[in-house]
């Protein structure tokens, strides 16, 4: 029975993709079985498909691609039971994934399967009675999300033979390309803002690829990327988050799929999710989505909050203002890993959170500061500057009535504290004494 | 007036193939119009149908993202360098 049941799923199967659910793929991926069941790439704007290739942008209208699939429509209780028994990492979701069935067996950092911490003591302290959970995603192997999309990108890099591993980044991300180029075996080359923190600068040095800084911002960093992908000196070049970004969106997923089951497979009410270039959270929703649409979860509504820090909040600003387009800014802001001015997924954040029911909101440099404590001294976790924004907007949104305390809500901490210690540098010794009981107690200690 | 413009990868196609290409023009919507003359059917990729720039995609004037000034009304200096850029995310 368990033979046919797998049959059956492999011959029914539907197209999963926002704009055109249930069609049939019209482009020929060209490449076997190495992306799994990607069909297609589709623009998110007009819908145009083309063959699953290393390009970005829509030759129509300049529209972002992103991976269509034929998704296994068989018994979900075999698919579930088949995700069970899958490694401890993103690739139990390979049968979801644009990667090879083995893509387990492959060097790489098999990232994923994170925590999903049950934040009873920071509930108490927000008033949140329905349920409170942290995914905490700086478990992963270079301390944050990063590696999930990395893992992505870097299967595609190598199914397009290409040789260089490279990115434009804010930090996290630099380092999650260093080190999967590392464990591949291929020369990376990646460049930051000249500013970042320094430990995000030496994490991003350390696996021995190239690290280039650029006297500009992110957004010149990105632009000098994408001028240089134009290039001959590009060619052969895998920027992940430029000509691989289709695929490397792609790994974000794996944060709704895990959430999921991690929840016994079932949906959350409210998810906060921090807001960069909004890859991550639109990627969360098409997961979700993706869950609903394979009967893996029950089909619930569920509401999707962004967070921005104020010193970069092009997103939130045009929530407030009722647009549908975002007005870049120039960052100024401690979450320098959330510091795009020109966020590219802007627009989609915007139909994703008013889709839903949610809404965007950005906190101070000094409530982010204040969010990494709370959550360090009531849950145990410290918090890179992203995760300050988060549970900082978490309790904003439970103050100002934007999100109900009775429903059950997962905030994001996709980074380590480690990476930012300077955000909370006052942050130091109770006392200083000498080893002494007596000094102990003079110290008001005892 | 004339300006030097960067032609992304996906439009290369109607400039034979060119990355970079001159055009003439005051204002990015001259420039726009010029590239038109010269390479029919380029301005209806980088402008919607209402005649906006489309939104994913980023245009500047030497190193100025012309959203942060005048847009298609941006002053386009004598000498000056115009890139065309799809819009791309990361972090």
């Amino acid at each position: 029975m368990a033979v046919q049941s797998t049959a059956a799923a492999a011959t029914q199967s539907a197209t999963v993709s926002p704009e055109s659910p249930g069609t049939s793929p019209s482009a020929d991926a060209g490449y076997g079985t190495s992306f799994g069941p990607a069909a297609a790439l589709s623009c998110r704007e007009c819908g145009t498909r083309f063959p699953l290739s290393p390009i970005f942008a829509c030759q129509e209208c300049f529209g972002p691609l992103e991976v269509a699939y034929d998704l296994p429509l068989g018994d979900p209780d075999e698919l579930r039971r088949r995700i069970e028994a899958g490694p401890a990492s993103i690739w139990r979701y390979a049968p979801l994934l644009p990667v090879p069935a083995d893509v387990a067996e492959r060097p790489n950092l098999n990232p994923g399967w994170t925590k999903l911490i049950k934040a009873d003591n920071l509930a108490r302290e927000l008033g949140v009675t329905g349920g409170l959970y942290v995914k905490d995603d700086s478990g992963n192997p270079t301390h944050s999300f990063k590696d999930r999309v990395v893992a992505i990108a870097l299967e595609a890099a190598r199914t397009f033979g290409l040789t260089t591993l490279s990115c434009s980044s804010t930090g996290n991300l630099a380092g999650a390309v260093g080190a999967a180029a590392a464990r591949a075996g291929l020369r990376s080359c990646v460049f930051i803002p000249h500013d970042l923190e320094s430990a995000k600068v030496v994490m991003a040095a350390v696996y021995g690829g190239e690290l280039v800084a650029i006297e500009g911002s992110y957004d010149d960093v990105n632009r000098f990327c994408s001028e240089l992908i134009g290039d001959p000196i590009g060619e052969g070049w895998g920027f992940v988050n430029v000509n691989l970004r289709p695929y490397y969106g792609e790994g974000s997923k794996t944060l709704a799929y895990e959430i999921a089951e991690q929840l016994g497979w079932r949906l959350p009410d409210n998810l906060v999710i921090p807001i960069a270039s909004g890859s991550q959270l639109t990627k969360i929703d098409k997961g979700l989505k993706e869950l609903i649409a394979l009967g893996l979860v029950e089909d619930k509504p569920y509401r999707i909050y962004g967070a921005q820090a104020e010193g970069c909040s092009p997103v939130s600003a045009a929530f407030k203002a009722g647009h549908d387009v975002v007005r870049p800014v120039k960052p100024d802001t401690i979450a320098k890993s959330l510091a795009i001015g020109n966020p590219a997924d802007g627009p989609y954040v915007l139909d994703i959170t008013r889709r839903t029911g949610g809404t965007v909101e950005d906190v101070t440099d000094e409530q982010i500061v204040d969010a990494i404590a709370l959550l360090a001294r009531t849950e145990g976790v410290f918090a890179e500057t992203a995760g300050g924004v988060t549970v900082g907007v978490l309790r904003k949104l439970i103050e100002t009535g934007q999100l109900d305390p009775a429903a059950e809500t997962v905030v994001l901490n996709t980074g380590d504290g480690l990476k930012t210690l300077d955000a909370v540098a006052g942050t130091g010794p109770t006392a200083t004494i000498r080893p002494t009981l007596s000094a102990f107690r003079e110290a008001g200690l005892a | 007036m004339s300006a030097s413009v960067r032609i992304p990868t996906i439009l290369r196609s109607y400039t034979g193939g060119q990355a970079e290409v001159p055009a003439d023009g005051a204002t990015l919507a001259e420039i726009i119009e010029s590239l038109e003359k010269n390479h029919a059917g380029i301005s209806a990729r980088v402008l919607d149908d209402t005649g906006k720039l489309r939104r994913f995609v980023n245009v500047y004037v030497n190193d100025d993202d012309v959203r942060f000034s005048d847009g298609l009304a941006t002053v386009v200096p004598d000498g000056a360098s115009v890139s065309i850029i799809p819009a791309v995310a990361g972090g």
